[in-house]
């Protein structure tokens, strides 16, 4: 099975010292979803200026895979362009946290992304219904 | 305790092993495994008795006929009804569905619905769909943190006369076991009908029609070691003949004619279409198997283990919900744990465990948590899988905690 063990010692390490966790003080957009399935549900606020992510925080209660997932993730876009991470696939999600997390945790490893993406169209103005696939 | 090594002799499902260890199956509040017994008499029913019941003059089809009415009849004396007051249909969703159109299609706009806080998506949302088409309205009786329903509340919404007050009798979740009888007569006494949602009961305990006096009861055929596919309608007699079919279609007519048609008789009025014979017979065969057991030593057993699973539980430090005393259905946390972390590694272990919300959304809002593990118990399960799920959940929580 692939998710024979997923519990390596970077996530856990990011489980249990989650990185950017907490709430923004002035966020410039936030946004939150949870997964239907299990009840995973995170949230993230950014603070964007001159088109960067110059700080951002996550929170919310959910399993170990989408904790780690979401410290990896806002560790790795903090400073980076609103293009950039807009752009963030999921492959370099799934290789940053280097485990293939099965067909049914995918959705925990992927919530945090979905909403980061969420935060970011809404700092644009957009509506995420009409952009091409969040995640 | 039943001896549940020679019962999981008759399941060919055990004989594999995962990740090299036998498979401890503790989520039987979801579906259960099914014995050869009941694998056997659908081949059979296939192999030799294949034909369209009702349909046929040939001796092939009146066999099939006598096959899935033989079922029907089997499934009238497990609950203690009359064969006519059984509606074989997909699954207790279905069932439930089926009720609650039934019963909000025959009356004026603005009557209320009375259910629980308890309840199952299935005894929830079918009904908020069906109040929804037929202008009806809800009210829903609180569970306390204990997991035992409200008694003033209840006593309350009831007595304002809903139409009806359709309850969980065993809840998916904490294995609350609900008065039915008491909350069937509360519902006469003011004049409501009475719908039970029996999925999690009537695989476990001996259920009765007569005492417990409710107008429906609805169960499905796969959590009581039969095929996925069957399920269950009881409706009272009385009732029958008030209520317009809510589906058409071959068998459930008399006479028709392009400008209308009259209705069969019950329960033939309520199953329109090809029946699922093979399905029936199955569940047929398992009501033989539970039968063969006795439901008091199905309940007795299930009951026992939930009780030396929240032991066990509770001595490496979980959180457990629900009452002491309930079915064999224990839900629980691990400090600050995730249940889907928990469930991993209990399956890491080859013992698998439910883990989320158990499509009880509302019941784990009132109890203020998002999702728990839930180990659930059968006929085939012993203390030493207990044993296994502990010690997989201490594991999770030295890892994790
Ligand atoms: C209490 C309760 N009601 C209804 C159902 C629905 O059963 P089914 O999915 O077989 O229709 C379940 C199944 O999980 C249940 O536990």
């Amino acid at each position: 099975m692939a998710a024979e063990d997923i519990y390596r010692e970077n996530i856990l390490d990011h489980y249990k010292h989650p990185r950017n966790k907490g709430k923004i003080a002035q966020a410039d957009a936030e946004a939150q979803d949870s997964n239907p399935l299990c009840g995973d549900e995170i949230s993230i606020g950014i603070r964007v200026e001159n088109k960067k992510i110059v700080d951002l925080k996550f929170d919310g209660s959910a399993c170990a895979i989408c904790i780690a997932a979401a410290s990896m993730l806002t560790e790795e876009v903090k400073g980076k362009g609103l293009e950039e991470a807009k752009g963030f696939s999921k492959e370099r999600l799934l290789s940053l946290l280097g485990i293939d997390p099965g067909p049914v945790r995918l959705k925990c490893a992927l919530l945090p992304l979905k909403v980061l993406k969420l935060a970011i169209y809404r700092h644009l103005g957009k509506n995420p219904e009409k952009e091409d696939g969040l995640v | 305790m039943l001896n549940a090594k020679k019962i999981r002799a008759d399941f060919p499902f055990f004989k594999q092993k995962l990740k090299g260890k036998p498979l401890a199956y503790l989520d039987n509040a979801a579906t259960t495994q099914k014995p050869r017994q009941v694998l056997d008499a659908m081949q059979e029913a296939y192999v030799a008795r294949n034909a369209n019941p009702y349909r046929g003059a040939y001796a092939l089809a009146v066999e099939a006929t006598e096959a899935y009415e033989r079922a029907r009849e089997k499934v009238a004396d497990f609950i203690g009804a009359e064969p006519e007051e059984v509606i074989f249909t997909r699954n207790a969703t279905d069932s439930l569905n089926i009720a609650a159109n039934l019963v909000c299609a025959s009356r004026k706009r603005g009557s209320t619905i009375l259910l629980t806080e308890m309840e199952h998506h299935s005894n929830l949302v079918s009904w908020q769909l069906a109040a929804k088409r037929w202008g009806h309205r809800i009210s829903y009786v609180k569970v306390k943190s204990d997991g035992h329903l409200c008694r003033e509340d209840l006593e309350k919404k009831a007595g304002m006369s809903p139409l009806v007050f359709s309850f969980v009798h065993v809840s998916n979740v904490l294995g609350t076991v609900n008065n039915a009888k008491q909350l069937s007569q509360l519902a006469h006494e003011n004049g409501s009908l009475a719908c039970i949602d029996a999925a999690q009961s009537v695989p476990h305990m001996s259920v009765d029609v007569q005492k417990l006096n409710c107008d429906f009861l609805a169960f499905s055929g796969h959590k009581m070691l039969g095929p996925a596919g069957i399920g269950v309608l009881y409706m009272k007699k009385e009732l029958q003949e008030e209520f317009e079919p809510l589906f058409g279609g071959g068998e459930m007519i008399k006479k028709v004619s392009l400008g209308g048609a009259s209705w069969n008789d019950p329960p033939h009025k309520f199953e329109p279409g090809t029946p699922n014979l093979q399905g029936a017979v199955g569940l047929a065969a398992a009501i033989d198997y539970l039968m063969g057991i006795g439901m008091e030593n199905v309940e007795r057993h299930c009951q026992g283990l939930a009780a030396y699973c929240r032991k066990e539980l509770e001595g490496i430090g979980a959180q457990l919900y629900g009452p002491v005393k309930g079915a064999g259905i224990v839900s629980f946390n691990v400090g600050n744990i995730h249940p889907h972390d928990v469930a991993h590694f209990a399956d890491k272990e080859a013992v698998a465990i439910r883990s989320g919300h158990h499509c009880a959304q509302p019941l784990m809002n009132a109890l203020g948590i998002a999702a728990s593990c839930r180990a659930s118990f059968y006929v085939y399960n012993d203390k030493e899988e207990v044993d296994r799920l502990a010690s997989a959940v201490s594991r999770a929580a030295k890892a994790l905690g």
